[in-house]
């Protein structure tokens, strides 16, 4: 009998997707209920995952889907973030009037897709979960179908993923033929050393993991969608598959291929270097903030992919505490773009935010302490994200990878500083609307607020991922 | 367990500082908020005054000792004193409360900001000095950044943007591979507790690249030359508060640093780059002496100066003895109040003229006589003339330098004539003369916020100059157990 306990979310989240569809075709101008009853329904799966907590790592549908600690963690954070999202675009997603009930629905379902691949341990189930999330995003990227570079997105986003979805299918191809099974525990313990056709399996696979959480020279796509799509998507494309893919990263390479370490370390590495130094250049010339921030989440993934270059325990520990830390910078520094409205217009350029600190002294800081933070400046929670990767970094002696970070984090400091000295040093511009509804002054301030505030008690996320134990 | 007095220390001004940013801000009320600023830094010197009092110079060990866990089994908070680092906290608690008695004429808008950007350099600065631990240290040192470079930055004066950038990007990147560092001393030893990391000593086949990393952090912080150019650009453009902060107590962060972690932790790789260190030194010293004998703008004058005085500072340290260690220390605390006394005295010039060439000065002491008095006193402290605070410290340092090494000693020497050159000419430039313009002469005297300003730096310039007891007492006994101790360290290692 198999345990249903533990995927009551998942299948809560399934059925809360069909009925609210129902109810959005059926009862007419309802995209406000929708919105708000999604938003009920992501809480209710997040109360059934922490009305469940597990002891020990559960193996459910023969061995194919895993509840573990990494897993649990995972799906809470995504999905506290996902409504974290949805609460603070509330407001966007009305004026832009891309208010319809597909868009909430849509979210969820991508959200359930990604739970899926946060749990499976199986490669079917992995890709199952992948398309769902990926299929839901490509709609959304071109959900404002009215806007051209929406639109545009929208294709370009879908072209190029399928590309890579293809790619990732043909690896697991080759990795099913050479060592006879989809599920990652069998793989593991099929494996031979010699193998080079599951080599080139952990190849492609990697490629298509490495477009979903752009790392270069996979990032191709990123400024264009993260421009293009409504800012409210663009939010969602910047945290919630980046934790998703990175989780599956973790799980396909420690479960079946911690022994060929070998083969897949330098690619990592190079994979890591490369967005770092790249996401840190790419990024200065930029004038559109959207853009930068694609450029600075390219950079960002790279340092959480030098955690997971390590081989260890420590080193996952990191990237994931790296990725729950870039995650509360993220979501604060798209609330505040959310908050640059002036006339039911929204404001996306860096020059727009030009002395906003002589007009709103309070989001000029809030955004102050972000910026630095993503700059990884102490005391602040993104200079413990950076330490934590490079003490597991260094702990196994990899002190090229580390240098080339830490010189990365100065490059980067140049265009967040850059921001910096917008909001600060320059002449203010008008004012901006600051009735702001309730959810996004709450996510801003969640997160300001543990950014600012996570030097005080740092040991609290470590304590919760030291549990986190793949190896 | 005690009350944790360095903890109050670093925590009150940031207390202060969100107390102020949360009040509201209307124009009227911007006195209220400067003397709010003011109680909450005089407070915080009061305090150190009396943790000096209660500080027992006759102890070595670190006093006023706070352990408590912090990242659960890797970092621990932890503070405390001795004689090297009490007077580095004296100092700053010193120099807060007139840098926000000083706002009054320069920073026009954005007082509160200002206020509170201090306030916070205040706390992170003390931080520095009692932090006994690297990751804290880490912690505090670049922390400081963020408020200076927004004094720098909003501010600052015409290129205030491209100084702010400068010193930023200088410092950040020295201090990357001081991180570096840092973690790799962990994962070799298994702490970052400095007492800890003193008492077992760190495996010399690393000390030489470990030392090169802390370094390049410390290099540019202090700064020695080539590393120096962020310095004169982030003095000219930062305003008189900013300027005061920056030479006074931020440049001694770095030479306290080499005191304590460079020497401190690796004292054969110390030993091993003495060279460098002297060659450095020595240009710095003279190099920057001859650049500061051209300058037309007397703050670039002044910054130029500072990098030479620094040189000094380091050249003491790395003689490992006693009176250049402890020269060390007392011109770093000289510098500290002259340099701040240069600045203010400039401001006062600068606030009234609006300008900071020295061509359109000269023949002040006519309009001016208390001014040309105190400036007198203070460009002799920088001269280091006997009587004054100057003098002591580089002669303590001279003293050790001829010990060590005749030529080094002989041509530091020269610097320091080269450095009477600089400053007397400045001042006669300024105060003497004839005066020719005749917009100078609406110009009033120092009133009377300025004169408490810089009498109470000219007292303790003069007094530590006929007195130098108490400082001396303070650090005698820390510096001679230091330096046993590394003599102990070096004579292990070498004979391993």
């Amino acid at each position: 009998m198999i345990n249903l306990n533990y995927i009551y979310s998942e299948i809560f989240l399934a059925i809360a997707i069909m009925t609210l569809l129902i109810i959005g075709v059926f009862k007419k101008n309802s995209s406000n209920l929708v919105y708000n009853l999604s938003i009920i329904s992501l809480l209710i799966s997040l109360a059934l995952i922490l009305s469940f907590p597990i002891n020990e790592s559960i193996n459910l549908f023969n061995d194919s889907y895993r509840i573990d600690y990494l897993s649990t963690f995972m799906k809470i954070i995504t999905i506290s973030s996902c409504t974290f999202v949805m609460l603070s675009s509330n407001k966007y997603i009305q004026i832009i009037s891309i208010n319809k009930i597909e868009y909430p629905i849509l979210v969820l379902s991508s959200m359930l897709g990604m739970i899926v691949m946060i749990s499976s341990n199986d490669l079917i189930l992995f890709y199952i979960g992948l398309e769902l999330q990926s299929l839901a995003l490509y709609v959304l990227a071109s959900f404002n179908r009215d806007h051209l570079p929406s639109s545009e997105s929208g294709l370009k986003y879908f072209v190029l993923s399928a590309l890579s979805s293809g790619l990732l299918l043909y690896g697991c191809s080759l990795i099913y033929g050479f060592s006879g099974s989809t599920n990652f525990f069998i793989i593991r313990d099929s494996l031979t050393q010699d193998s080079y056709g599951l080599t080139f399996g952990i190849v492609f696979i990697l490629v298509g993991l490495a477009f979903k959480i752009s790392a270069v020279p996979f990032h191709m796509w990123a400024p264009d969608v993260y421009e293009g799509s409504p800012t409210s998507v663009t939010t969602f494309f910047a945290i919630l598959p980046k934790i998703a893919a990175l989780t599956v990263f973790i799980r396909f390479l420690y479960v079946p291929f911690l022994n060929l370490i070998e083969q897949w370390q330098i690619i990592i590495i190079f994979l890591s270097i490369a967005s770092m130094l790249f996401g840190a250049i790419a990024a200065i010339g930029q004038k559109k903030l959207k853009r930068l921030i694609a450029y600075s989440s390219i950079g960002h993934m790279g340092y959480a992919l030098a955690g997971l270059a390590t081989g260890t325990n420590a080193g996952i520990q990191s990237s994931i505490s790296y990725i729950t830390i870039y995650l509360f910078m993220n979501l604060g520094f798209f609330s505040c773009m959310f908050m640059l409205r002036r006339e039911d217009k929204y404001f996306e350029d860096i020059d727009d935010l030009s002395g906003l600190s002589k007009n709103h002294p309070l989001l000029a800081f809030s955004f102050l302490i972000i910026l630095f933070s993503l700059a990884g400046i102490p005391p602040l929670a993104g200079f413990f994200a950076k330490f934590y990767i490079f003490s597991a970094v260094i702990e196994q002696s990899m002190y090229f990878l580390a240098v080339v970070g830490l010189l990365s984090t100065v490059i980067a400091a140049f265009y967040y500083l850059r921001l910096i000295k917008i909001i600060y040093f320059d002449s203010s511009k008008e004012k901006y609307e600051i009735n702001h509804n309730l959810g996004l002054k709450l996510s801003l301030l969640v997160s300001s607020l543990f950014i600012l505030l996570y030097f005080i008690y740092p040991s609290w996320l470590s304590q919760i991922v030291e549990n986190i134990n793949i190896i | 367990m005690n009350f944790p007095i360095l903890s109050s220390l670093i925590l009150f001004p940031i207390l202060g500082a969100l107390f102020i940013f949360f009040s509201k801000s209307k124009s009227n009320q911007n006195l209220t908020t400067k003397y709010l600023a003011l109680f909450v830094s005089s407070a915080n010197f009061i305090l150190s005054i009396y943790l000096w009092y209660s500080f027992d110079p006759l102890i070595s060990e670190f006093q006023f000792l706070e352990d408590r866990s912090w990242i659960k089994g890797f970092v621990n908070y932890k503070v405390g004193v001795d004689g090297i680092s009490i007077l580095f906290i004296v100092l700053t608690a010193f120099i807060t409360p007139l840098c926000v008695i000083s706002v009054n004429n320069t920073i026009k808008n954005r007082l509160k900001d200002f206020l509170v950007a201090i306030l916070v350099m205040e706390s992170l600065m003390i931080g520095v000095f009692c932090s006994l631990d690297l990751v804290v240290f880490y912690l505090f040192f670049e922390g400081g950044l963020i408020p200076m470079f927004l004094i720098i930055g909003i501010w600052g004066g015409e290129r205030r943007v491209y100084s702010a950038f400068k010193f930023f990007l200088f410092t950040l990147l020295g201090s990357v591979l001081m991180l570096v560092a840092i973690i790799s001393i962990y994962w070799m030893t298994g702490t970052t507790d400095v007492t800890y990391l003193y008492s077992i000593g760190i495996d010399p086949k690393y000390q030489n690249l470990l030392w090169l990393a802390f370094f390049s952090s410390f290099a540019v912080k202090t700064p020695m030359w080539p590393f120096h150019t962020w310095l004169p650009d982030a003095h000219v453009e930062a305003p008189t508060a900013g300027s005061v902060l920056l030479a006074a107590i931020l440049l001694k962060m770095a030479g306290y640093g080499f005191i304590r972690f460079s020497v401190g932790l690796f004292p054969l790789a110390s030993e091993y780059f003495v060279p460098l260190i002297y060659i450095l030194s020595l240009v710095a010293i003279i190099y920057t002496s001859l650049v500061a004998l051209m300058q037309e703008d007397m703050k670039k004058l002044i910054a130029y100066s500072s990098v030479a005085h620094m040189g000094f500072v380091t050249l003491g340290i790395f003689t490992f003895t006693q009176q250049g260690i402890e020269g060390s220390i007392f011109q770093m605390i000289s510098h500290g109040l002259v340099s701040a006394a240069l600045f203010l005295s400039v401001g006062v010039l600068y606030d009234r003229a609006h300008s900071r060439l020295i061509k359109d000065y000269g023949g002040m002491v006519s309009i001016m006589p208390k001014y040309a008095i105190v400036l007198m006193v203070f460009t002799l402290g920088a001269v280091g003339l006997p009587g004054t605070s100057g003098f002591v410290g580089e002669f303590l340092i001279l003293m050790a330098a001829f010990k060590k090494n005749f030529l080094v000693a002989t041509i530091a020497s020269i610097g320091v004539i080269l450095c009477a050159a600089y400053m007397l000419w400045l001042y006669k430039r300024v105060i003497f003369g004839v005066l020719l313009k005749t917009e100078l002469k609406t110009l009033t005297d120092i009133n009377k916020t300025e004169i408490f300003i810089l009498t109470s730096l000219v007292l303790p310039i003069v007094v530590f100059g006929f007195y130098p007891e108490p400082i001396l007492n303070t650090t005698e006994v820390s510096i001679r157990n230091f330096i046993e101790a590394y003599n102990i360290n070096i004579n292990l290692m070498v004979n391993k």
